[in-house]
C-alpha cells in the first residue's frame, strides 16, 4: 500500500496539462529525432530544486504509474520526489535495472549507463531513459556525433558529465538495437542522445 | 484487501489540523464524487468562496476499473471508467483533492475546493452542514427510491396445492 | 499482401464525407436526436458500446451511437480511440459485486435464494408485440414505477455466499491482489490465465460470444448450465490515488453479473462439486453477462479435466475473435486497394488456365 504524500508544499505541475504536455512532448520528439540539437521549452513550470525547468517538463510529459522511476541522490534530497509522485503517480524505485526512467542530477556521481535497463530481445523499447540534467549544453568537451537524423555529423560540447561519459555512451550505443537512451537538460533546453548514435570524441 | 489499514490510519491535515480519522474524508470524498455535477455547482454558487490556487489543472483521465473472478476471488480487469482529478491549495494553506468519474471539470475543481474547505477549521461546519448533508441526504434518498422500486418487483411465491392423481 | 499508394482520392473522399454526415442527419425536417435522449431512451445501446468500448461514460457512448448513425460496431470503435487520447491514473479496486445496490436479481437455479427473486426493469416478461402507443408523438411519459413500502434489504447475499458453508459450490480462489493481466498493455499470450480471459469477454463482442454460448449449450462443448444468479445494479469504484495512500470512491458504475452453475462429477482428489462461470460487464448487458460466464466456464475445462473438442473451448479461437473491433478492420481492411495482389493473381491464374489446356490438348501447342 502506498503512503499519502504531503502536499503542504508541492508546485503546481503544467496549468494546462493536455495542451502542454503535447507540446513538451513534440519538443522531446524533436529532440530524440535530431540528435545533439538543443530544443527550447516555452513551456515548462517550475519545479522544485534540484530539477531544471526542462527536467520537470520531461517529468510531467512522460511519466506515469506504469513507469518506475529512479532518482539520484540529489533528486531524493528534496521535495521532487513528492512533487513528481504527485503529478505523475509514477512509483519510485532504487533497482536501476527496474527503471523506465531515470533521473540524474550529478552526473559526476551518478552509477555508469550499463547499470540501467538495457532493454531485451522482445522488448527493446523497454529500455530505460536516463535523464542526465547538466549545467550547460556548450563548453565541455568536444564530441562528434553521426547517425539517424544528423545530416553529416554535429559537434556538441555539454558540460558536466564524468569523464569517461562518452565512453559509456559508445559502448551502450554499440550494442543496438539494446541500450538505453540518454536526453541531456539543462535550463529550458533538452538534447536527445539516443542509441542509434556513433561517437566519436575529439582527438580520437 | 487490507481494509483496516485506512481505518487506522490517521489524516494529518497540511494545516496541522488532525482530521479525527481519514473516514470522515473518504465519506465526504465518496459524497462529492457520486453527486451529480450541477447538485455540487449549485451548492457551490450559495457558499463564499475561498482564494485557492490550481496544484493540479483539472485533467480528464481514465481509472481501470477491476472486478474479481467469479466475484470474490482474484482480481481482473473488467475495463475503464472516465474520471477526472484536480488539486487545489487555499490561500490558508489547506489542500484538496478530487477524483470524480466523468469528465465534468468544473465538478472536479469545486469538489477539490470543498475537500480542502473541509480540512481547514474555519469552513469545516458550514461546507458539511451546507455541502455534505444535503448531498448526502439526496444520494440515499434516490437509492431509496431504487430499493423500494427493486421490492415492488420482487415475487412472492404461493405454492399451488395440488391433490394427488388417483393411481390407476 | 501488397499495397500501393494512390493518389487523387481527396475530393472524392471528402465529398462522401459530406453526404455520410447527411445521410446521418437524414430528413432536416425530422427534429434532431440530441446526446442526451440516446443517452436515457437509448440506454441499452449506449450500455453496449461502453462495455465493449470498454470505457464507462455514458455520455460518451451516447456521442458515439449519434456519431456512428446507429451502427453500434463502429461506434464501440469510436469510443476504444477516443480512449486512448486520455492518460491512466491507475487501476481500481476490485469492485465488490456483493454491496451492489441490486435493481435486479434472479436466481434460476434456486427459487427461494435470500433476498428474493427481484425481477426489476427487464423485457423478460413483455409479449414482444410491437407497442405503437411509442410512435405517437408527444405522449405524456409512464406512470412511475410502484414502490413498495419496505426497500430492498441489502447487501443482497450472492449465491456463493449462500452455498458456502455446504461447500456445494467451488470457492474463488484468492491468491493475491497482484496487478491483473491487461490486454491493452501486453500482448495476448497463451496458455491464457483466467484474468486475461474475463477481460478480453468483457471486452468482446455480444453477438460473437452469445453464438458461442448457444453452441455450447446444444451440444458443442458440452455444458448445460443452470443460473446460478444474474443481478443488475449500482456498484462504487474505489480508487488509491497515489497521493492519499488509501482508497476512495470515485463514483457508481452500473453492473450486470452473471453466476452460471455447471455440475462436476469430481475426481479421485476433489469431492463432486458445481464449477462456476462468471461474466461481468459495464451496463445493462444481460444476454452479454450470461453469455460470457457461459463461455469462461467452457475455457476453464484444463481446470476440470474435460476434453477440448468444440470452438468455445479453445482459448485462442475464442480470445482472437472475439474483439469486434480488430475483427471488424480485418474484414473491413479487404476495402483498401489490393490491385498489386490482384495482378499477381491475375498472372498466376492465366498461367495456370494455360497450363491446363496445353496438357489436355498437347497436340495444339505441337501444331502453334
Amino acid at each position: 500500500m502506498t503512503l499519502g504524500i504531503d502536499l503542504s508544499r508541492i508546485h503546481p505541475g503544467f496549468p494546462d496539462p493536455v495542451r502542454d504536455s503535447q507540446t513538451v512532448f513534440r519538443a522531446i520528439m524533436d529532440a530524440v529525432a535530431r540528435p545533439g540539437l538543443a530544443v527550447a521549452l516555452n513551456k515548462a513550470p517550475e519545479p522544485p530544486t534540484p530539477l531544471a525547468r526542462a527536467t520537470g517538463a520531461i517529468a510531467l510529459t512522460l511519466l506515469d504509474f506504469e513507469t518506475p522511476v529512479w532518482l539520484d541522490a540529489g533528486v531524493l534530497a528534496g521535495e521532487a520526489p513528492a512533487w513528481l509522485r504527485f503529478h505523475c503517480g509514477c512509483p519510485l524505485t532504487s533497482e536501476t535495472q527496474e527503471a523506465a526512467f531515470a533521473f540524474i542530477t550529478r552526473p559526476e556521481d551518478g552509477p555508469p549507463l550499463s547499470a540501467f535497463n538495457a532493454g531485451d530481445a522482445k522488448y527493446p523499447d523497454r529500455s530505460t531513459t536516463v535523464v542526465i540534467q547538466v549545467p550547460h549544453l556548450e563548453g565541455g568537451r568536444s564530441v562528434r556525433l553521426k547517425g539517424p537524423g544528423i545530416k553529416g555529423e554535429r559537434t556538441i560540447a555539454p558540460q558536466g558529465l564524468p569523464g569517461d561519459f562518452w565512453e559509456q555512451v559508445a559502448d551502450n550505443n554499440s550494442a543496438f538495437q539494446f541500450g538505453v537512451d540518454v536526453i541531456l537538460a539543462s535550463g529550458d533546453l533538452l538534447m536527445g542522445l539516443p542509441r542509434s548514435l556513433h561517437i566519436q570524441t575529439e582527438g580520437a | 484487501m487490507q481494509q483496516t489499514a485506512w481505518v487506522e490510519k490517521r489524516f494529518v491535515s497540511d494545516t496541522g489540523l488532525e482530521i479525527a480519522a481519514s473516514e470522515g474524508r473518504r465519506e465526504w470524498m465518496a459524497v462529492l464524487a457520486k453527486a451529480e455535477a450541477s447538485e455540487v455547482s449549485a451548492a457551490w454558487e450559495r457558499l463564499e468562496k475561498p482564494a485557492y490556487t490550481l496544484l493540479r489543472s483539472p485533467e480528464p483521465g481514465l481509472v481501470l476499473v477491476r472486478g474479481r473472478m467469479g466475484g470474490l476471488g482474484d482480481p481482473f480487469n473488467l475495463g475503464e471508467m472516465t474520471v477526472t482529478r484536480s488539486a487545489v491549495r487555499l490561500a490558508t494553506g489547506e489542500t484538496g483533492l478530487s477524483y470524480v468519474a466523468g469528465r465534468n471539470r468544473k465538478h472536479a475543481e469545486i469538489a477539490a475546493v470543498l475537500d480542502a474547505m473541509l480540512q481547514s477549521e474555519a469552513h469545516h461546519d458550514q461546507v458539511r452542514a451546507e455541502v455534505i448533508a444535503p448531498l448526502e441526504i439526496a444520494q440515499a434518498a434516490r437509492r431509496q427510491l431504487a430499493a423500494r422500486k427493486a421490492a415492488a418487483t420482487r415475487v412472492d411465491f404461493f405454492t399451488l396445492v395440488r391433490d394427488r392423481e388417483p393411481s390407476k | 499482401m501488397a499495397y500501393v499508394s494512390v493518389k487523387g482520392g481527396e475530393k472524392a473522399i471528402e465529398n462522401a464525407h459530406q453526404w455520410l454526415a447527411e445521410e446521418r442527419r437524414g430528413d432536416p425536417a425530422v427534429e434532431e436526436v440530441a446526446v442526451a435522449q440516446i443517452r436515457e431512451q437509448l440506454s441499452l445501446a449506449v450500455d453496449r458500446v461502453m462495455a465493449e468500448g470498454s470505457c464507462y461514460d455514458r455520455d460518451l457512448a451516447a456521442l458515439a451511437v449519434k456519431q456512428a448513425g446507429g451502427d453500434l460496431p463502429e461506434a464501440i470503435f469510436l469510443v476504444r480511440a477516443y480512449r486512448t487520447t486520455l492518460p491512466r491514473f491507475g487501476g481500481s479496486e476490485p469492485v465488490d459485486t456483493e454491496r451492489m445496490n441490486v435493481r435486479r436479481r434472479i436466481s434460476a437455479a434456486f427459487k427461494d435464494i435470500p433476498g428474493g427473486q427481484v425481477l426489476g426493469p427487464t423485457f423478460d416478461y413483455t409479449h414482444r408485440l410491437l407497442d405503437f402507443r411509442l410512435a405517437a408523438d408527444g405522449a405524456a411519459p409512464p406512470e412511475p414505477a410502484p414502490l413498495a413500502n419496505e426497500p430492498q434489504a441489502w447487501p443482497m447475499p450472492t449465491i456463493g455466499s449462500v452455498f458456502a458453508h455446504e461447500d456445494l459450490l467451488e470457492h474463488d480462489v484468492r491468491s493475491g491482489d497482484d496487478a491483473p493481466f491487461d490486454l491493452t498493455r501486453e500482448p495476448m499470450s497463451f496458455p491464457a490465465g483466467r484474468d486475461q480471459r474475463l477481460q478480453a469477454l468483457a471486452r468482446g463482442d455480444e453477438g460473437f460470444l452469445l453464438s458461442l454460448a448457444y453452441s455450447s449449450q446444444r451440444g458443442w462443448g458440452s455444458t448445460h448450465p443452470l443460473c446460478g444468479e444474474i443481478r443488475l445494479g449500482e456498484v462504487a469504484v474505489e480508487f488509491i490515488p497515489e497521493e492519499l495512500g488509501f482508497p476512495i470512491e470515485i463514483g457508481e458504475v452500473t453492473l450486470t453479473e452473471c453466476q452460471m452453475l455447471s455440475g462436476f462429477a469430481g475426481s479421485a482428489q476433489k469431492a463432486p462439486q458445481f464449477t462456476r462461470g462468471y461474466g461481468l460487464a459495464f451496463g445493462h448487458s444481460e444476454r452479454k453477462a450470461m453469455s460470457m460466464a457461459i463461455v469462461d466456464r467452457a475455457l476453464r475445462r484444463s481446470e476440470v479435466g474435460e476434453d477440448a473438442d468444440a470452438p468455445v473451448q479453445d482459448e485462442e479461437f475464442v480470445l482472437y475473435h472475439s474483439d469486434n473491433v480488430e475483427a471488424s478492420g480485418f474484414v473491413q481492411h479487404l476495402k483498401l486497394p489490393h490491385y498489386v495482389d490482384f495482378q499477381a493473381d491475375l498472372q498466376l491464374v492465366r498461367r495456370l488456365r494455360r497450363e491446363h489446356f496445353e496438357r489436355l490438348n498437347p497436340s495444339k501447342e505441337a501444331a502453334e
